[in-house]
Formats: C-alpha cells, sequence, structure tokens
C-alpha cells in the first residue's frame, strides 16, 4: 500500500502524535494507512533473554506486564509516557519510528541492548537502535519499511536501571530526562550505559558520564564527575519549557539521582520511580 | 467601482470554492449499548462524531490538542482522548461515553459521588474526568492516593478544584467496593 501511495501515504499506528500533528498541520497525508487493524503485532514476548515487543504494543500494556516489571526501567518509561489515555493508545513502534527528540522509549533503549526488526517490500532487516534513529524525527526505515518489532535483551544478574524525568504536568514531554542502566560487582561499577532525552536531535549517549563511572566504586564524587560529563554531552534548544542552560543544569541532576536509584535496584531493592512534577 | 463591473459581479453565478469531495466510509460502533451505522468522513475525528453525528454532547471538546482529557470516552474498555482517534478507527467497537454510565435512569455510583462531593464546579471536564475514575476503578477496586493521582493526571479541571475531584473519587471506591 506504502508503495502505492508514494510521498502521500504515512502510517498510522496509536496516533498520539500524529493526529496532533496533522490538527497543527505539521503533517499533512492525504492518506493513512492504519496499522490498528492489523492482527498479531501487539504482543510482549520474552525469549531467550529477550523481550520481544510488537510494534503495535501499547505503553499501557507494557505498564501492566509482569514480565517487564523484571526489567524495572522499561516499567518506568511506560508508566510514565503522559497520561492513562494516552498510555492506551500510543505505541512503542510508533514512539520509535517517528523519532520524537523528546519520546520517552528511544532514550530509555539507548541503555540497553536494542535492536529494531523491520519488514519491508525487500524483505526483513534488523537495525540496531544507535543506527536505527538518525535525526530528530528521521530513521533508517526506507519509505516501503515498517517496524515490526522491538527486541530488548534483558540485562544480566546484579543490573539495575532507572529513568527519570522532569515535567510541568503528566501530558506533555519532558523537560529533560536521564536514563541509567548499570552492572554492579561489589562496589564496583561493572558495566554502565548512560541516555539524555530532550536535550539533544535525537537520544544523547553520555558516554564521557559512563567512562566517570565504569570501572569506580560508585559515590559522591563519582556521581558528581558523571552528572557534570552529562551536562557537558548535553546539547539542548532553548525554548518554551526552558533555556538552554536551565536544561543543562537540569540533566546533569536527573542523571545523579538516576545513578543512586539505579544502584539500589541494582543491589535488589525495590522501588517505584516516577517522574518529577514542577 | 464602475458601473459595469459591479453588474459583471452581480450576473456572474456566484461561485462556491471548490470544496474536495471526500469518499465517506461506512463504519458501525456500538455506543452505549446501542449499535449505529453511519458513514462518515474519515477525517471525522471520535469526539466529532459523537457530538455532531450522534449528538451526545455530553463528551466535551476542551482543548483539541490530546492535553486536556475533556473528551475522554472508553474505547473498547480503555480510556482515550476521542479528540486524537479517528471516528473510522473505532469501527467495530464498543464506546463508552458519559451518557452510558446511568443505569435505568438512576447515576451510577462514580456519578452520584461526584454529585454528592461537589466535585465539580463549571462541570466542563467533568465527564472526563468520570470516565477516567471508570478506567481507574476497573483495574484497581481500591487505589491509594498516588493512584488516582495518577489516573486523573490527564484531565485538566480548569476551574482547579482537584480537592473535591479527589474525594469523589475515594468515595466512589468505596461505594463500589461493595458492588
Amino acid at each position: 500500500m506504502l508503495s502505492q501511495l508514494g510521498e502521500d501515504g504515512k502510517l498510522l499506528a496509536g496516533g498520539q502524535s500524529l493526529i496532533p500533528l496533522m490538527k497543527l498541520r505539521f503533517a499533512n497525508p492525504k492518506h493513512l494507512v492504519d496499522l490498528n487493524f492489523v492482527s498479531g503485532t501487539s504482543y510482549i514476548k520474552e525469549e531467550k533473554g529477550t523481550l520481544r515487543f510488537g510494534a503495535l504494543t501499547r505503553h499501557a500494556e507494557i505498564e501492566y506486564s509482569a514480565t517487564v516489571a523484571k526489567v524495572p526501567i522499561l516499567h518506568d518509561c511506560a508508566s510514565g509516557i503522559a497520561d492513562v489515555q494516552v498510555r492506551n493508545r500510543g505505541t512503542i513502534g510508533g514512539s520509535l519510528a517517528e523519532a520524537d527528540p523528546s519520546g520517552d522509549w528511544a532514550t530509555v533503549l539507548s541503555t540497553l541492548e536494542t535492536t529494531i526488526r523491520c519488514i519491508g517490500k525487500k524483505g526483513e532487516r534488523t537495525i540496531p537502535l544507535g543506527k536505527f534513529i538518525t535525526d530528530a524525527y528521521t530513521t533508517a526505515l526506507a519509505r516501503e519499511e515498517i517496524v515490526s518489532e522491538v527486541v530488548v535483551t534483558v540485562p544480566s544478574q546484579g543490573s539495575g536501571g532507572a529513568y527519570l524525568g522532569f515535567k510541568r504536568s503528566a501530558p506533555v514531554y519532558p523537560t529533560a530526562s536521564a536514563a541509567v542502566q548499570l552492572t554492579l560487582d561489589g562496589d564496583i561499577c561493572k558495566d554502565v550505559a548512560i541516555a539524555l532525552g530532550c536535550v539533544g536531535l535525537t537520544a544523547i549517549k553520555a558516554t564521557d558520564a559512563e567512562s566517570a563511572l565504569r570501572g569506580q566504586k560508585i559515590n559522591e564524587k563519582t556521581s558528581n564527575a558523571a552528572a557534570e560529563a552529562a551536562r557537558s554531552a548535553a546539547d539542548p534548544q532553548p525554548d518554551m519549557r526552558g533555556s538552554a542552560e536551565y536544561k543543562r543544569m537540569l540533566v546533569g541532576s536527573l542523571v545523579k539521582r538516576a545513578i543512586e536509584l539505579a544502584v539500589r535496584r541494582a543491589r535488589g531493592e525495590q522501588i517505584e520511580v516516577s517522574h518529577i512534577y514542577a | 467601482m464602475p458601473k459595469a463591473a459591479v453588474k459583471a459581479k452581480k450576473s456572474a453565478k456566484p461561485k462556491k470554492a471548490a470544496e474536495p469531495t471526500i469518499a465517506t466510509v461506512p463504519i458501525s460502533v456500538k455506543v452505549n449499548g446501542r449499535p449505529y451505522s453511519l458513514a462518515i468522513e474519515p477525517r471525522m475525528l471520535l469526539v466529532e462524531f459523537l457530538r455532531e453525528a450522534l449528538d451526545l454532547t455530553g463528551t466535551h471538546v476542551g482543548c483539541d490538542t490530546t492535553y486536556c482529557g475533556a473528551c475522554t470516552v472508553l474505547l473498547n474498555g480503555a480510556s482515550v482522548k476521542s479528540c486524537t482517534v479517528f471516528a473510522v478507527q473505532a469501527d467495530g467497537a464498543e464506546i463508552t461515553t458519559v451518557e452510558g454510565l446511568e443505569r435505568d435512569g438512576q447515576l451510577a455510583p462514580i456519578q452520584k459521588a461526584f454529585g454528592d462531593c461537589y466535585g465539580l464546579q463549571c462541570g466542563y471536564c467533568t465527564p472526563g474526568l468520570m470516565l477516567s475514575t471508570y478506567q481507574l476503578l476497573s483495574r484497581n477496586k481500591q487505589p491509594a492516593d498516588k493512584d488516582i493521582r495518577k489516573a486523573i493526571a490527564g484531565n485538566t479541571c480548569r476551574c482547579t478544584g482537584y480537592q473535591n475531584i479527589f474525594k469523589a473519587i475515594q468515595v466512589a471506591a468505596q461505594s463500589l467496593k461493595g458492588a
């Protein structure tokens, strides 16, 4: 269908971004192909150390999934997106394919090993998330290609993660957000992934912040160093949510808090994490 | 203006703006238990369909930007903002609007609680809030305070009368516990 419609066709998943964009005339497709009527596209499967999400799996299904609860950072993400109504409708595949710089999934999944399965006329291919989102609102998807599945490797034992956003109210995007997934070996941080949301054209992997923690004891000093490195890695745009400098300060603080929460979870503590509301 | 020009304008046939003709699409839905089959434009939003095609004006349009939740309805049991769903997407679905909460002319416990607790001021956001309450209590019979806050985070009361809305939801939860 997409090849017939050419430039005029657009895919409609949950519609929680596309429909508002159409109302604003930012998107003006002549034809929409509604994926919601395609069966077998919404599921959560645990398979050989991975979680597989059908592209049309709604945020709410992920929020309430007992399987997903084993990877707390995924639950943080799903349960913190907008509000109940949007989570009931919006989908993980749609969020990634839209590649909004403020989208939550791309930030969180950047800290886990994530691949995107895509199906097109030429067959199927698997793209690592880091190569899937190439720019703001831009992905590696070909015109006649769609996301079919999101595959996430379940972190090992002793790994803990947390996702934290700062929001003015539930239905809006965060002003800034931070995702941290780390693995402890005793007191030492064996491995860590840190991603920043809403402070760049795509989610930013804060590799210098990761280096500040990797192989180190996690304490006030190393956490501060990671937060500082995250501030340097951020490339925020000033907008109605705040100035660039404000967002830069904010994202460092979020990283620091997310590290604390991730450490507690890595040590086996069960804690509920929710976004901070202004 | 020269007279000739005026005359020419008058005699010219009134030109209609070239409106693109949009093919309609037939849909069948069940709203509050009642089946409807209609042909509608594919661009019609679910909230417009409910209000304008079915005359069910209890569902309100607050912001039309997926923010305020005044247009909240249940689509196959899940609360959605009906300003952010196309009506054609509801084909084959069951929809519950605020008009569908009452039973045999009696207010439902949620409606009664909102009345008893003065859980409304101007009332504009109330239908959406009651459906968000319905969604909450269908998933969680004994919501903690934080659950209630989270459940109505997508519903804006512009009068900011949240205290009594909150009380109303607690009372509704109590009265539904025995049910």
